[in-house]
């Protein structure tokens, strides 16, 4: 079963106070070896979170885009992993390991399925 | 065999069992909607066969084998099933082979209760949504009695069940018993959901009665379960304790017009004996050993309640000392509200009310009417008449059931009449 892991960090916009330190390079690095060790991801990134730009069409087909995320946020998404489990219990053991959920949270979802709903 | 007899026996083990049968066919198929159906389906063929064959000698085999094939028939012939098929071959292969043999005895059948009270309040689940499929699933609650439990209509509560249920398949909640290792952080949840079961059955938030016995009952006979699948869990035992002690005053809670008697002015003769011994004798391992657990330290308050011949000689000093224990240990307003009152009686009124001053501000508290009740009756005690009358009427403005509105109104007229 597919499970995404939305790695959400507090945005660097933010008014509000930013915690003492991120997790740290190695800290990832490590997460990203015993996630690819144990066979269960299947995609995995970081993401620049200065760069987001958002694009949004009208009803009238004129397209926009503008600077930044989506809306203002406390906490933007810093990156995700794509694994493949068995069930809930085992993707929320990972995303507790994954350093994020240590500084911001990680939200995870579910990959949705024809017929499953 | 006539067929009232035959109903009765499908009612009898249906009645005692059906959580049982539920928690096999979900442990089988990993799917709530298909455990309850199939379930269904064996009962309305045991109402059609028993009747004619006899009941057989083995109940619940013969409905959970029946379920077993139903479930598959359903599977074949649904095609919100079939998608699913390969996975529950999968599942068929991992499962315990007890539940496979044919035509396994009564006590050969596993009781897989306990997965379904880790499942039904999984975390990943919001609260409401754990008591209500444990209630469901487990209490043997058709859900408009589910709903009359937490006051919301049939529609919404059944709504909530939908999407609960829904969860656990979509977001495959796993049937499982958490290792030894997870259990410190999983085994609270379920027994809270027990717990607040109860809470709504001994004092029920609204309505005109005090008391909810059919929520009480259901949520001992949960505590039953859990402590006999779980006896080693100090915490579980403590519970069940703590649910004794406390219900075995039932009797002595309402007058014979259902209104409410305080604890200063029960009969005590009304008291359960029974439940009290059985408690006492589970609150001894619960407080045994290290680490004591909340509700080990709140069923050891109940006993030292019980205990008592009559209000002003329970034994105060010790009843603070473990409200200390449980304000160290879990520490909340409600807690402080409660060793407040406890202080109140050991130390006298002022020393009482000055912490329940401290609590005023508490978010808790917000809106509970028991604290402004606290500050009355402390108030009074201490012949403050006009603030006792104002803090009398802000408990009247919040309280919602009817016999506690009944005995603030009485405290307040004593007060007002003098």
């Amino acid at each position: 079963m597919k499970y995404l892991l939305l790695i959400n960090t507090p945005s660097p916009d933010s008014t509000e106070e930013q915690p003492a330190e991120g997790p740290t390079v190695e800290e990832f690095m490590a997460f990203d070896k015993a996630v690819s060790d144990a066979g269960v991801k299947l995609d995995g990134n970081g993401l620049d979170v200065s760069t987001a730009t958002t694009v949004r069409v009208r009803v009238n087909g004129e397209r926009v885009v503008t600077d930044g995320p989506f809306a203002e946020t406390r906490e933007i998404v810093g990156g995700y992993y794509l694994i493949d489990v068995p069930d809930l219990d085992a993707a929320l053991d990972w995303a507790a390991r994954c350093p994020g959920a240590r500084y911001g949270t990680v939200e995870v979802r579910t990959v949705w399925e024809p017929d499953q709903s | 065999m006539n067929e009232r007899r035959a109903a009765r026996s499908v009612e009898a083990v249906f009645r005692e069992d059906r959580s049982r049968l539920l928690a096999l066919l979900a442990a089988r198929f990993g799917d709530l909607d298909l455990a309850e159906e199939s379930a269904s389906d064996a009962i309305e063929a045991a109402l059609e066969r028993w009747p004619v064959d006899g009941v057989p000698d083995k109940p619940l085999a013969w409905l959970l084998t029946t379920a077993r094939r139903k479930a598959i028939d359903r599977i074949r012939r649904d095609r919100t099933y079939t998608q699913r098929l390969a996975e529950l071959q999968v599942e068929n292969d991992r499962a315990t082979t007890t539940v496979t043999q044919a035509e396994p005895g009564f006590d050969d059948i596993p009781d897989e209760r306990l997965q379904l009270f880790f499942t039904c309040s999984h975390p990943a689940l919001s609260p409401e949504a754990q008591t209500a499929l444990t209630l469901r699933f487990l209490a043997d609650l058709a859900t408009p009695e589910v709903a009359r439990a937490f006051l919301v209509p049939t529609a919404t509560m059944a709504q909530r069940i939908v999407r609960a249920k829904r969860k656990i398949r979509s977001a495959r909640i796993p049937f499982r018993v958490p290792g030894p290792d997870e259990l410190p952080a999983r085994l609270p949840s379920v027994l809270r959901v027990v717990y607040l079961v109860f809470t709504e059955g001994y004092t029920a938030s609204s309505g005109n009665d005090l008391l909810r016995p059919d929520l009480a009952d259901e949520a001992i006979r949960l505590a039953r379960i859990l402590h006999r699948l779980l006896p080693r869990e100090r915490e579980v035992t403590g519970l069940l304790a703590l649910l004794l002690l406390t219900d075995a005053r039932r009797a002595a809670r309402t007058d014979a017009a259902g209104g409410q008697v305080l604890l200063e002015d029960q009969d005590r003769a009304l008291w359960d004996t029974d439940l009290i011994t059985e408690g006492q004798r589970l609150v001894v391992p619960a407080l045994t050993g290290p680490g004591v657990g909340p509700y080990a330290v709140q069923a050891a308050i109940a006993a030292l309640h019980d205990e008592a011949t009559d209000f002003t000689t329970t034994d105060w000093p010790q009843i603070v000392a473990l409200y200390d224990v449980l304000l160290q240990i879990q520490p909340s307003p409600l807690v402080a509200l409660n060793h407040a009152v406890a202080i109140a009686m050991r130390d006298g009124p002022q020393a009482g009310l000055a912490l329940l001053d401290g609590l005023t501000e508490a978010e808790e508290l917000r809106g509970y009417h028991l604290l402004p009740a606290a500050r009355a009756d402390l108030l009074r005690r201490l012949g403050r008449t006009t603030d006792a009358a104002a803090a009398y009427r802000t408990a009247l403005d919040l309280v919602r059931n009817e016999p506690e509105r009944a005995t603030l109104a009485r405290r307040l007229a004593e007060l007002t009449d003098r």
